[in-house]
């Protein structure tokens, strides 16, 4: 890579009581690129992605976004900062309207005194922002945009949380398993969503324990290990099989793929 | 689009009507659909037809401006409280000390102004200011101390009560002081007519509170974040909300709210007395919030329905007085009133898809 890094961490150390969540992790994201993490259960996988996102504040070590040292104290500072995450459970209210949804803590208000006094929120032109977002996406099947979130299908909720991450992510996106409550179909969907938002220039980190998913859409593959990085391999130069035993320990990781 | 695996190709053989909603609805499907959109229109209903069945029972002495009048003036406090609690709800929790933040507003009201003699607006300002107070504790007990709300306002309830008990030594102030030394307490009593129609002040600012309210959570971003957090708290959080505010606001609103609902009742009652029926209005303005369709696990109903099962509660007593009634007849209807009404929104909960 001759690319500077949009993002890195390094020697990121999280303890919660006497488990070592993250003992010296590294990460790096480039620009434009889908980096999928893995690893076992408890490998500190969450740990890892809740310091990038500002979710929990790492104990020790330095992330930098863009060459600037961050400290995300919150995960609203993350998403000032440019830093989308798109949670396993999708952080949607449901019986809020898809558009009111999309733009839940950062609402747009009326232009002049209906706005600036009477604090009227301008629903029109939020609509037709998440409007032109679906669709932009893809997403348009949804016919009513003011319908409840709690009428779509697990699909299209997904799809409305991915919307809503492109929308406002001018940095990275994160998504957390995004495919893991889904059907075939549906899962589908959602990987040409990743791959849609990755073709409009942002990168984005996919955690998942779909290994089909991960090798189809990867650009490269962190394995994350015992709180730390393991190695980060090219899913073109691997198996799914050799990423598994990595992730596992049953196969050391070649020397070229450590120093990455 | 991706590149699909090996199982997956048979997908594009599939059917692709993604989103194909059956047109052929049943009437009852429509309905929920509906009520589901429209959180008010249930007690809305309920109301016009106990207008209807009363209007038909008792004949034109019902329908009569004044009798219909008479009705908002009796429900204006319970209406004032149930927007108060409203707003709890609307968060999942309840506030179970509003009745007492109302009461001791009130007693401070009336003390500052007959007994320490200071000018009734600021007597008004302070009381207004004690129930914010009220309220800022239970908030701050809420959201910082993260305890639940039941328990919070049940221990802030007996707290207040006794200092309120404390405080006034139980002692009434009576109308005619209240009269002659500072009329501005009584403003909400203000009276006009038109044609046979009675209205108070008081009638007024309880419409005028429940519109604004209603233009505040439906229309301004604070509104909207009061909802979602009544709806799913961490998931609210997640899309950045800040949670802890929001609860803040609310309990502080509604104590502050509970203040203005006294001033309200010392218009009503003349004098202000400590020992005011609280748990009456306490329970009658969870009533009015349940009937009126505010679902008590958090972020669904409208407003306007609170206001509605506030007149249903009142045209319900009314109508019953009127027919000479068993009071307890009144009592039982509203107890069938408010499982009805829990039972409903169960029912429009599970509209989804």
């Amino acid at each position: 890579m001759t690319q500077e890094p949009i993002l890195t961490a390094r020697g990121l150390v999280k303890r919660y009581g006497r488990v070592t969540a993250l003992d010296n992790a590294d990460f790096d994201l480039y620009p434009g690129e889908i980096l999928a993490v893995i690893g076992d259960n408890g490998a500190g996988k969450s740990s890892l992605i809740k310091a990038i996102s500002g979710a929990a504040v790492p104990d020790e070590g330095e992330i930098r976004l863009e060459g600037q040292p961050v400290a995300f104290k919150s995960p609203m500072e993350a998403r000032e900062a440019g830093i989308e995450t798109v949670y396993q459970n999708l952080a949607l209210s449901p019986a809020l309207s898809i558009a009111d949804n999309m733009f839940l803590g950062r609402e747009i208000r009326k232009p002049g005194f209906l706005g600036e006094w009477l604090r009227m929120l301008d629903r029109p032109a939020m609509e037709k922002r998440a409007r032109d977002k679906l669709t932009e996406l893809g997403l348009m099947t949804i016919q009513n945009i003011s319908q409840a979130v709690e009428t779509l299908s697990g699909g299209q909720r997904q799809g409305v949380a991915v919307a809503r991450a492109a929308a406002f992510g001018s940095k990275m996106v994160i998504m957390d398993e995004p495919t893991a409550a889904l059907g075939v179909k549906e899962s589908r969907r959602v990987l040409e969503l990743i791959l849609d938002v990755k073709k409009r220039g942002l990168p984005i980190v996919l955690i998942s324990h779909n290994m089909p998913h991960v090798f189809e859409v990867a650009d490269r593959v962190h394995i994350h290990r015992l709180g730390r990085r393991l190695c980060v391999i090219d899913p073109k130069q691997y198996t799914m099989s050799d990423a598994v035993a990595f992730m596992t320990g049953a196969k050391l990781p070649p020397e070229a793929a450590l120093a990455a | 689009m991706a590149q699909a695996q090996e199982f997956e190709k048979v997908l594009s053989s599939s059917d692709t009507s993604v989103a194909a909603f059956d047109e052929h609805k049943s009437a009852v499907k429509r309905i929920q659909h509906f009520l589901h959109s429209t959180p008010a229109a249930v007690p809305l209903i309920v109301l016009v037809l106990a207008i209807i069945i009363f209007g038909i029972t008792i004949g034109g002495r019902f329908f009569s401006s004044y009798t219909l009048t008479l009705i908002l003036q009796q429900i204006a406090i319970v209406g004032i409280l149930g927007a108060a609690q409203t707003l709890v709800i609307l968060t999942a929790g309840i506030d179970l000390s509003i009745g007492v933040i109302m009461v001791i507003s009130a007693v401070i009201m009336g003390n500052c102004a007959v007994s320490y003699g200071m000018p009734a607006v600021l007597a008004v300002a302070i009381g207004l200011a004690a129930g914010a107070a009220c309220g800022l504790l239970n908030g701050v007990l809420v959201a910082y101390m993260k305890l639940p709300p039941f328990i919070v306002t049940l221990g802030t309830w007996n707290i207040v009560m006794a200092t309120n008990f404390i405080y006034s030594a139980n002692e009434t102030i009576r109308d005619t002081d209240v009269d002659t030394q500072a009329p501005l307490l009584h403003l909400f009593a203000l009276s006009f007519k038109v044609g046979t129609a009675v209205l108070t002040l008081g009638v007024i600012a309880t419409v005028v509170l429940v519109l604004i309210l209603w233009y505040v959570l439906n229309h301004t971003a604070w509104g909207r974040h009061v909802y979602a957090v009544g709806d799913d708290q961490e998931a609210a959080k997640l899309s950045g909300i800040q949670t802890k505010k929001v609860l803040m606001t609310v309990y502080t609103l509604a104590g502050l709210i509970a203040a203005f609902a006294a001033w309200v009742s010392i218009g009503r009652n003349g004098s202000i007395s400590p020992s005011a029926a609280v748990t009456d209005y306490n329970l009658q303005a969870i009533t009015a919030t349940v009937i009126g369709g505010i679902s008590l696990f958090g972020g669904r109903g409208s407003i306007l329905g609170t206001l509605f099962g506030a007149m249903i509660v009142g045209v319900v007593s009314m109508g019953l007085n009127m027919l000479g009634a068993d009071p307890q007849w009144k009592v039982l209807l509203t107890g069938v009133l408010i499982i009805g009404a829990v039972a409903i929104d169960q029912w429009i909960r599970k509209v989804s898809a």
